[in-house]
């Protein structure tokens, strides 16, 4: 079973074979990061063009379904993943701040393209633009682009996979604290 | 009406108004004190029956502020952009939210964004900023020290 090409998707753990079939030895929190790492449910969330991407890459052509994004939801009490998909405004701040913080753990969070991810075009010369988005919640993956296309969304969602199967989500790291 | 047709037309009607180049859309300029006045002649003059207030902006060019009316009939399907020059240290222009109801949001976007005082408007305050904001963030001469990286 050790195939390391596909480690990072394949089932966590080796099998020892005995007669009659095989015994599967892994860790409980592997085979719990990998079943988080197939079922990332998106909270429906997009504050500009970025957000049109996103709806591309949710609909028939590019279909992030087929990688484990099945449903996107429209409330933050049932959602995993947060993919802040265009310019978060000063105005905004507080409203992403309360959809984080009314998300589930384990929660993650993806700033998709230039604004998200650093303010982008709305850097310098602007009253209203937040420089990155990581200024009011925590980021696991930045994509760059403006606005990036689908497949560097679906990248960013499959690298997001692969940190989860890592163990090197936020609550590994809270707990190394503790 | 076609563009010729409607220049004629005003140029009889608005003989304050001047004609400025444009591409798309008949563009008059008319003087600051005649607005209301034109405003109304041109929402109630028949043939003309401009019913529909689509767009109201405003340019800061630093020496004067421009106000920006795009109009169009429903009725005879033509279009047509009034500007009007304002003073920089004194913005103010009569509202025209008795005519068109929907300049009620437009002025109040443009009082926001500009801190163009229209007169008469019955409802006059922030719409996108909050009510606390100080300053006309549109405005050419704004500072924001705090959010803004000046370049």
């Amino acid at each position: 079973m050790e195939n390391k090409d596909s480690h990072e998707t394949a089932f966590p753990g080796t099998v020892h074979p005995t007669a009659g079939g095989g015994i599967l030895v892994s860790k409980i929190d592997e085979v719990i990061n990998w079943a988080r790492s197939n079922s990332l449910w998106p909270l429906v969330f997009g504050t500009s063009c970025c957000a049109i991407e996103m709806m591309s890459t949710a609909s028939s052509k590019y279909d992030w379904s087929r990688f484990g994004f099945e449903v996107a939801r429209a409330t933050p009490r049932q959602a995993d993943v947060i993919i802040i998909a265009g310019t978060i405004v000063n105005k905004m701040g507080p409203v992403l701040k309360r959809l984080y913080d009314q998300m589930p753990d384990p929660k993650y969070v993806i700033a998709m393209g230039a604004c998200a991810t650093s303010g982008g075009p709305f850097f310098y010369n602007t009253y209203s633009v937040v420089k990155g988005a990581d200024h009011i919640i925590p980021v696991d993956v930045y994509i760059a682009g403006c606005p990036p296309r689908p497949e560097a969304l679906l990248h960013a969602l499959i690298t997001l996979q692969e940190k989860i199967r890592g163990g090197a989500g936020r609550e590994k790291i809270n707990i190394e604290k503790l | 009406m076609n563009n010729d047709e409607l220049k004629l037309i005003l140029g009889e009607l608005i003989p304050s108004g001047t004609v400025v180049e444009s591409s798309e859309w008949v563009t008059l300029e008319i003087p600051y004190a005649e607005g209301k006045t034109i405003a109304r002649q041109l929402r109630f003059t028949s043939g003309l029956d401009f019913d529909y207030l689509f767009c109201l902006t405003c340019v800061d060019w630093k020496t004067h502020f421009t106000l920006v009316y795009h109009f169009s009939s429903t009725m005879h399907r033509h279009s047509l952009v009034i500007k009007i020059k304002l003073d920089h240290n004194l913005p103010e222009m009569a509202t025209v939210s008795d005519i068109w109801r929907t300049a009620e949001f437009h002025e109040r976007e443009v009082y926001d964004l500009f801190g163009i005082r229209f007169l008469g408007h019955p409802d006059l305050r922030r719409l996108f900023l909050t009510e606390d904001w100080v300053g006309w963030p549109l405005r050419k001469d704004y500072e924001d020290p705090v959010n803004m990286i000046k370049l």
